[in-house]
């Protein structure tokens, strides 16, 4: 019986374990060079001593249950490729920040969440010295107290929403994650203002100042002022990682991977873990990994971790509830204000797709490029069809979360190495 | 008079344009979004290098001269670059088919291998003959055909997305969204066109043959053709259903390059193949060498329209009174769409056709199946 299991976050390392302890000969492939995924960033992970580790490898593309991966580092000219036939997957990809644009968000000293929290956990690297966090959800705060541990000045932490809705839910956080939010609040709560969001920045070559906005309920802009800053950080939430999922032929829910209370996917053989079926922080990635890791193996079921499953998932539920994005930021646009920096695609050209009556995925980034560029829309893709569907009124649109993420080349590969692929490995 | 378009791709977008011009009232129906299919798929060159002389070259000819009219300044990414067919073995083949192209009216001049280079100073030294025809031009597809049903739409025609076809009687179309009088029906379902004929009760044998694109990251300008293998011809006239590949190397505006394309008879299946890719990657970089180390960001494909007899099937269908076929026109619906459109019209309202009809008809041997 082998399992491969595809990232090496919380998710990823807690299936590779439980896999290997139900007797499943494992590997666990991940794209970056040490452990611990999103979460661990700056503080390596060891994984089980039965798993075979792949390190600094891709699985870039899926036939079946055949995988196909690249190792080294991205661009190297000589990284080695393998083809693994798998009996079961996990599927614990993760997801990338998710960024709303405004004016000016493609400036250099805007970052994202993510970045920002990898340069400080990793590289103990501050963004800037006055930074304002825009966005909203809960991890603003952690990635606040990260710039602070590293010397920056957080001016503030602006969430859209007021980020407290899901107190009221009965059974939604455990005491715990009441305990740890707490904590953030004593220590950044002078910082913190609901309601509110960066809704420009500006500067010539890099940002110097922003506008930060006071909001109406559903982000239109109430008042406004501007703060002198050298540097922002943004995020609003994740996108799941989905191309395998979807070149797996995976059935998504509400844009994350479809799963059972084990983990198994609509496809046979496929699991999936983590931040790809919801968003709703590491332990909880950690739980639906040993899960599935087990099933894949077809182990007997952790039943701790399930029962932690079950109450992760009503706390992510009501984490999602209380952060949605609200269609207000797209009054925040102007004409040029860039959605797709890959191929400088603006709002005013989005217009214009949508007056084509461009309503399905394709023929709105062959009309308007968005997503066309080496990000293949990861960035841009989500707020683009946002607009879209806004900018359509009563047209119909075709737009769905599989087309946004079809990308059968799950990430770019020189064609000397696609040209020189081994028989066997077809 | 009444006309409902079935399949918003090129060929019903090109079909609805001509008929509203006529004076026609035209409602196009697709099942999704407008442009999204077949057309939606593929590349977007209009060829007459890769075709024998007959009847889909007259077609394409006539297609040629008539696309820039249709779209005015439309910008549709319309880009007459030319393309540049070389041959890497024995030159007497290609030699044969220049010369009979030559004799059909196609511009098709013979270069020497160094010209070659000279126009395409990335291309492999192991080329051993050369055929430039100027005539060969670009567009983009999609935008193409947004451009034809912003005519229809701009003359008073209606098109209407989300809407599925499903029969036909005297009452007119039956649809998802209730039942559609009208006088004509036009099937131009591209690949789906043989399951539509057999909901309208009229088959016909319309089978799809599966090509798949690589494309590469941006780049600055490296190669300047439509350049192809001779190789090329050979596939397009085949009826295998195992896998073909032959190069052709492109680039886009977007400085993008397209490597394509596959031919394969798998029916509708959308599963990704590396075999295919492999072989997509192995030709480009015998074509181009020093695309070696160049990026691929995707792989797309879609599903050509064919006909046993690899002709385009355009005419009335001789069951059905008021039903008409545009169809099967395979690796080539985007180049033949243009005349496609106004032949459709021509036979349609009674018009003397531009150019002879009976090649294309709807009960040539092998095409009408039977009920
Ligand atoms: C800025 C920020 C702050 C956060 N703060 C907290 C916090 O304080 N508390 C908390 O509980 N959670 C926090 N989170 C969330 C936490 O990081 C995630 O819940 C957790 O990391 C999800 O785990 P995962 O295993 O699903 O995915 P990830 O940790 O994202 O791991 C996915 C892994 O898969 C790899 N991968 C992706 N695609 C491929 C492929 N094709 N081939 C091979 N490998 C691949 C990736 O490189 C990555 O290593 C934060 C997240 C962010 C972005
Ligand atoms: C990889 C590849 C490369 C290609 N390269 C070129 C090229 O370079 N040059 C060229 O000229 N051609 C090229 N082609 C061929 C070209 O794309 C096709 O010939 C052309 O797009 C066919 O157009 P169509 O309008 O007939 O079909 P489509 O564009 O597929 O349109 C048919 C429409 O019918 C709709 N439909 C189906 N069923 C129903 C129903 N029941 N009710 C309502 N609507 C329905 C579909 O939704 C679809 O939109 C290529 C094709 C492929 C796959």
């Amino acid at each position: 019986m082998k399992v491969v299991v595809i990232g090496g976050g919380p998710a990823g390392l807690a299936a590779a374990r439980a896999a290997a302890g139900a007797g499943a000969d494992t590997v666990l492939v991940d794209s970056e060079p040490t452990l611990g995924g999103q979460f661990h960033r700056g503080d390596p992970q060891r994984v089980d001593p039965r798993v075979r580790h792949l390190a600094n490898s891709t699985v870039w593309a899926v036939e079946g249950m055949r995988l196909h991966v690249r190792t080294g580092p991205a661009d190297s000219p000589s990284r080695t490729g393998e083809t693994l036939n798998a009996d079961a997957v996990v599927l614990a990809t993760g997801a990338h920040d998710r960024v709303v644009p405004f004016p000016g968000w493609d400036l250099p000293g805007v970052y994202t969440a993510g970045a920002a929290q990898a340069l400080a956990k990793g590289q103990k690297i501050a963004i800037g010295h006055r930074v304002v966090v825009s966005g909203t959800g809960p991890f603003l705060l952690p990635v606040a107290e990260s710039l602070k541990a590293v010397g920056a000045e957080v001016l503030r932490i602006c969430d859209a929403n007021t980020g407290l809705g899901w107190l009221g839910r009965p059974r939604a956080a455990s005491p715990a994650k009441l305990a740890e939010l707490l904590g953030y609040a004593v220590r950044l709560g002078a910082a913190w203002r609901p309601r509110t969001a960066v809704v420009a920045a500006h500067g010539e070559d890099r940002v110097n100042a922003v506008t930060v906005a006071k909001l109406n309920p559903d982000w239109t802009i109430r008042s406004q002022e501007r703060v002198a800053v050298d540097a922002v950080c943004v995020g609003h939430g994740f996108t799941p990682r989905l191309e395998l999922a979807v070149a797996a032929g995976c059935v998504l829910t509400d844009g994350f991977v479809q799963v059972d209370h084990t983990g198994a996917t609509s496809v046979p053989g496929w699991y999936a873990a983590g931040e790809v079926t919801g968003i709703g922080g590491a332990d909880l990635a950690a739980a639906e990994g040993e899960v599935a890791g087990a099933a894949a193996a077809r182990g007997a079921c952790p039943t701790k971790a399930l029962a932690k499953v079950r109450s992760g998932r009503r706390f992510a539920a009501a984490l999602a509830d209380a952060h949605p994005i609200r269609p207000g930021w797209h009054t925040w646009l102007t004409d040029n204000t860039l959605i797709c920096r890959c191929e400088e695609v603006t709002y005013k050209d989005l217009r214009a797709a949508v007056d084509l009556e461009a309503s399905g995925t394709r023929t709105f980034k062959l009309t308007s490029r968005i997503g066309l560029g080496l990000c293949q829309g990861r960035t841009c893709a989500r707020a683009a069809v946002d607009i879209a569907t806004a900018l359509s009124g009563d047209r119909r649109t075709f737009f769905t979360p599989a087309d946004l993420q079809r990308r059968p080349i799950a990430t770019p590969l020189r064609l000397a190495e696609l040209a020189s692929l081994p028989e066997e490995d077809l | 008079m009444d006309v409902v378009v079935v399949g918003a791709g090129v060929i019903g977008a090109a079909c609805a344009d001509a008929l509203s011009a006529a004076g026609l009232r035209v409602t196009v129906l697709d099942r999704g979004p407008l442009a999204s299919g077949t057309s939606a798929a593929g590349e977007g060159n209009i060829l007459v290098s890769d075709k024998e002389p007959g009847p889909e070259l007259d077609l394409a000819l006539s297609s040629l001269s008539r696309w820039p009219a249709l779209v005015g300044d439309t910008d549709i990414e319309w880009d007459p670059k030319g393309g540049l067919v070389v041959a890497t073995g024995d030159p007497a083949p290609l030699a044969h088919f220049a010369a009979v192209q030559r004799e059909a009216g196609v511009d098709a001049r013979w270069i020497t291998p160094a010209e070659a280079l000279e126009r395409e100073p990335h291309l492999t030294t192991r080329v051993t003959a050369a055929v430039h025809y100027p005539q060969d031009a670009q567009v983009q597809p999609v935008l193409a055909a947004q451009a034809l049903l912003s005519n229809v739409r701009r003359r008073g025609g209606v098109l209407r997305p989300g809407v599925t076809v499903v029969g036909l009687d005297a009452r007119g179309v039956h649809t998802s969204e209730g039942v559609i009088a009208c006088d004509h029906v036009v099937n131009a379902c591209g690949p789906w066109s043989g399951e539509v004929s057999r909901a309208l009760g009229a088959p016909i044998a319309i089978a799809p043959r599966r090509g798949m694109v690589l494309v590469t990251a941006p780049l600055p300008p490296t190669v300047h053709h439509k350049v192809y293998d001779a190789d090329y011809v050979g596939a397009v006239a085949s009826g295998d259903a195992d896998l073909q590949t032959s190069t052709v190397v492109e680039s886009t505006a977007a400085g993008t390059i397209l490597i394509g394309s596959s031919r394969e008879r798998v029916g509708f299946d959308e599963s990704i193949r590396i075999r295919v890719l492999r072989e997509l990657a192995r030709k480009a970089v015998a074509l181009f060498p020093s695309l070696a180390d160049v990026p691929v960001m995707r792989a797309y494909g879609g599903f050509r329209p064919y006909a046993p007899d690899h002709l385009p099937v355009i005419g009335a269908d001789p069951r059905v009174p008021g039903l008409w076929h545009a169809t099967g026109h395979e690796g080539a619906g985007i180049g033949l769409a243009a005349a496609t459109g106004a032949l459709l019209a021509e036979l349609l309202t009674g018009a003397t056709p531009h150019l002879d009809p009976t090649p294309f008809r709807v009960d040539r041997p092998g095409v009408l199946e039977c009920a």
